[in-house]
């Protein structure tokens, strides 16, 4: 399970985020929600160590994969973004690369692609990122010859190829059209069958219809989490309730 | 004020002016127990295609609110249960249109002890209060409510009794007190009505349910006392 303990981010000594402590379970879709600026995706680029190279930036406190603190100077960032994948906001295939050679990039990199296993591993991470049926004929070509959602789930696949125990999604589908978005959901709901999912979304209904459980950030601050359910019908905290109603600030 | 406050606001409104025909149903159909006058009956059903009307037309807007507004948390609760208490005031409507239309079968009079005029007035003062709570956001008021219908219930059951050992000793008074033992179900199935707006206002305050309390452990399950 990925965990987040105490979790302070600073940038130029100012801190963004804020002593928090947030859990995403296993085979659950977390969602974090807040306002612009509140620190959702500070707070999930740092579940991957995306911060590691930001001149200024500080992390402090634990972030923890099955309990083992990811900020530790013996954990290798490549493999460490084996098994906590990423996707953004932006669908950022590899333009020089086939659709087929995006999805194994990652494989290749880390030495592990047999043509065969690339072959193998390059349809099921495809199949799971719903996208197989579109591309199987074309595998040759230019991923910039798919629409943004077919990009946004060839990324998906990308990251599902080197079989991650976490996904995290920073506003995956942001720039995509409902039916693309919808595939998406579909797609995370699938996913989590086996792996987890945190993704952070400005989209209320979004989180309310595709994930399990919901944080609540404002101004770098945990204001609230728990099932979605109870977070969209009957939060606790005054603040959430106003934020959720649009009646914040 | 957001645009979508406005929309709460007027359906806010349009139940309290859909409640305030209700009452005024209700107080017509006292009226037609006391008086025989048929003319009360021909009010009340022209009242009713009111409340009908009222009852599509916040249907389609509480529907409205939700596919374009997508509400949430204290709003989404308050369109949801919007749309639970329209119903429970339109079935009011029907119960009185029941009621009224009896008005002139009941006379002379068969209950000479006032306790009809009294399940009446109960069962009113049970719909004004919790139509109050709705609109004053009063937990306590919308508790009291559904404390009240047990004493409704015990009404009714007194005078379900007592219509039935008038028709044994005086054949003469069946059709009558027939007439009159529906009339008093209709009383008591508007004050469950009330009870259920009740518990709808304190799904909304309190975001909990507040429907059948004994499948949460609390309170008696049917058929062992109050449902």
């Amino acid at each position: 399970m990925l965990a987040c303990k105490n979790v302070t981010i600073e940038f130029n000594k100012t801190a963004v985020i804020k002593n928090v402590s947030l859990e995403f379970p296993v085979k659950r879709v977390t969602a974090i929600i807040g306002p612009s600026g509140c620190g959702k995706s500070t707070l999930l680029r740092a579940c991957n160590r995306m911060h590691f190279l930001t001149p200024g930036a500080k992390v402090t406190g634990a972030v923890t994969l099955n309990g083992k603190d990811i900020y530790h100077k013996d954990v290798d960032a490549v493999l460490l973004r084996r098994r906590i994948g990423m996707v953004f906001q932006k669908a950022n295939p590899f333009p020089t690369l086939s659709i087929f050679d995006n999805v194994v990039a990652g494989l290749r990199l880390s030495g592990l692609g047999s043509k065969a296993r690339l072959q193998e591993a390059a349809e099921r991470a495809l199949g799971d990122a719903a996208l197989w049926d579109e591309v199987k004929d074309r595998l040759q070509q230019s991923p910039m010859t798919l629409s943004g959602g077919q990009q946004q789930r060839l990324c998906i696949a990308r990251a599902l190829a080197v079989d991650p125990e976490v996904l995290l999604m920073d506003e995956p589908c942001s720039a995509l059209d409902p039916i693309a978005t919808a595939k998406i959901e579909e797609l995370m709901f699938r996913l989590r069958e086996r792996l987890s999912v945190v993704i952070v979304t400005h989209n209320m209904q979004q989180a309310a219809r595709a994930s399990d459980r919901t944080a609540f950030l404002w101004m770098g601050e945990l204001i609230e989490e728990g099932d979605t359910e109870t977070i969209f019908t009957a939060p606790t905290k005054p603040m959430t309730e106003d934020y959720l109603t649009g009646r914040f600030g | 004020m957001r645009h979508f406050d406005t929309n709460l606001n007027g359906l806010r409104d349009s139940i309290t002016a859909m409640a305030s025909l209700a009452e005024e149903m209700i107080d017509r159909s006292i009226q037609a127990m006391n008086v025989p006058d048929p003319d009360i009956a021909n009010q009340v059903r022209e009242l009713d295609r009111r409340m009908d009307a009222w009852e599509l037309q916040l249907d389609h807007f509480c529907i409205e609110l939700l596919a374009l507004q997508a509400p949430a948390a204290v709003d989404l609760r308050f369109v949801a249960s919007s749309l639970k208490i329209v119903p429970e005031l339109e079935r009011i409507g029907d119960h009185c249109c029941n009621i009224a239309r009896r008005g002139t079968l009941v006379h002379p009079p068969v209950l000479l002890d006032g306790s009809l005029e009294r399940l009446g007035q109960e069962t009113r003062s049970m719909v004004s209060r919790a139509m109050n709570a709705f609109v004053t956001k009063d937990a306590a008021l919308a508790r009291a409510v559904i404390l009240a219908d047990d004493s409704v219930d015990e009404l009714y059951a007194g005078i379900y009794r007592e219509l039935i050992r008038l028709m044994k000793a005086d054949p003469g008074c069946i059709d009558r007190a027939g007439h009159l033992i529906l009339v008093i179900k209709n009383w008591e199935r508007i004050a469950d009505q009330a009870t259920n707006i009740a518990e709808e206002v304190l799904y909304i305050l309190e975001a909990q349910s507040a429907k059948h309390p004994y499948l949460q452990g609390k309170g008696p399950a049917p058929g062992e006392g109050r449902s």
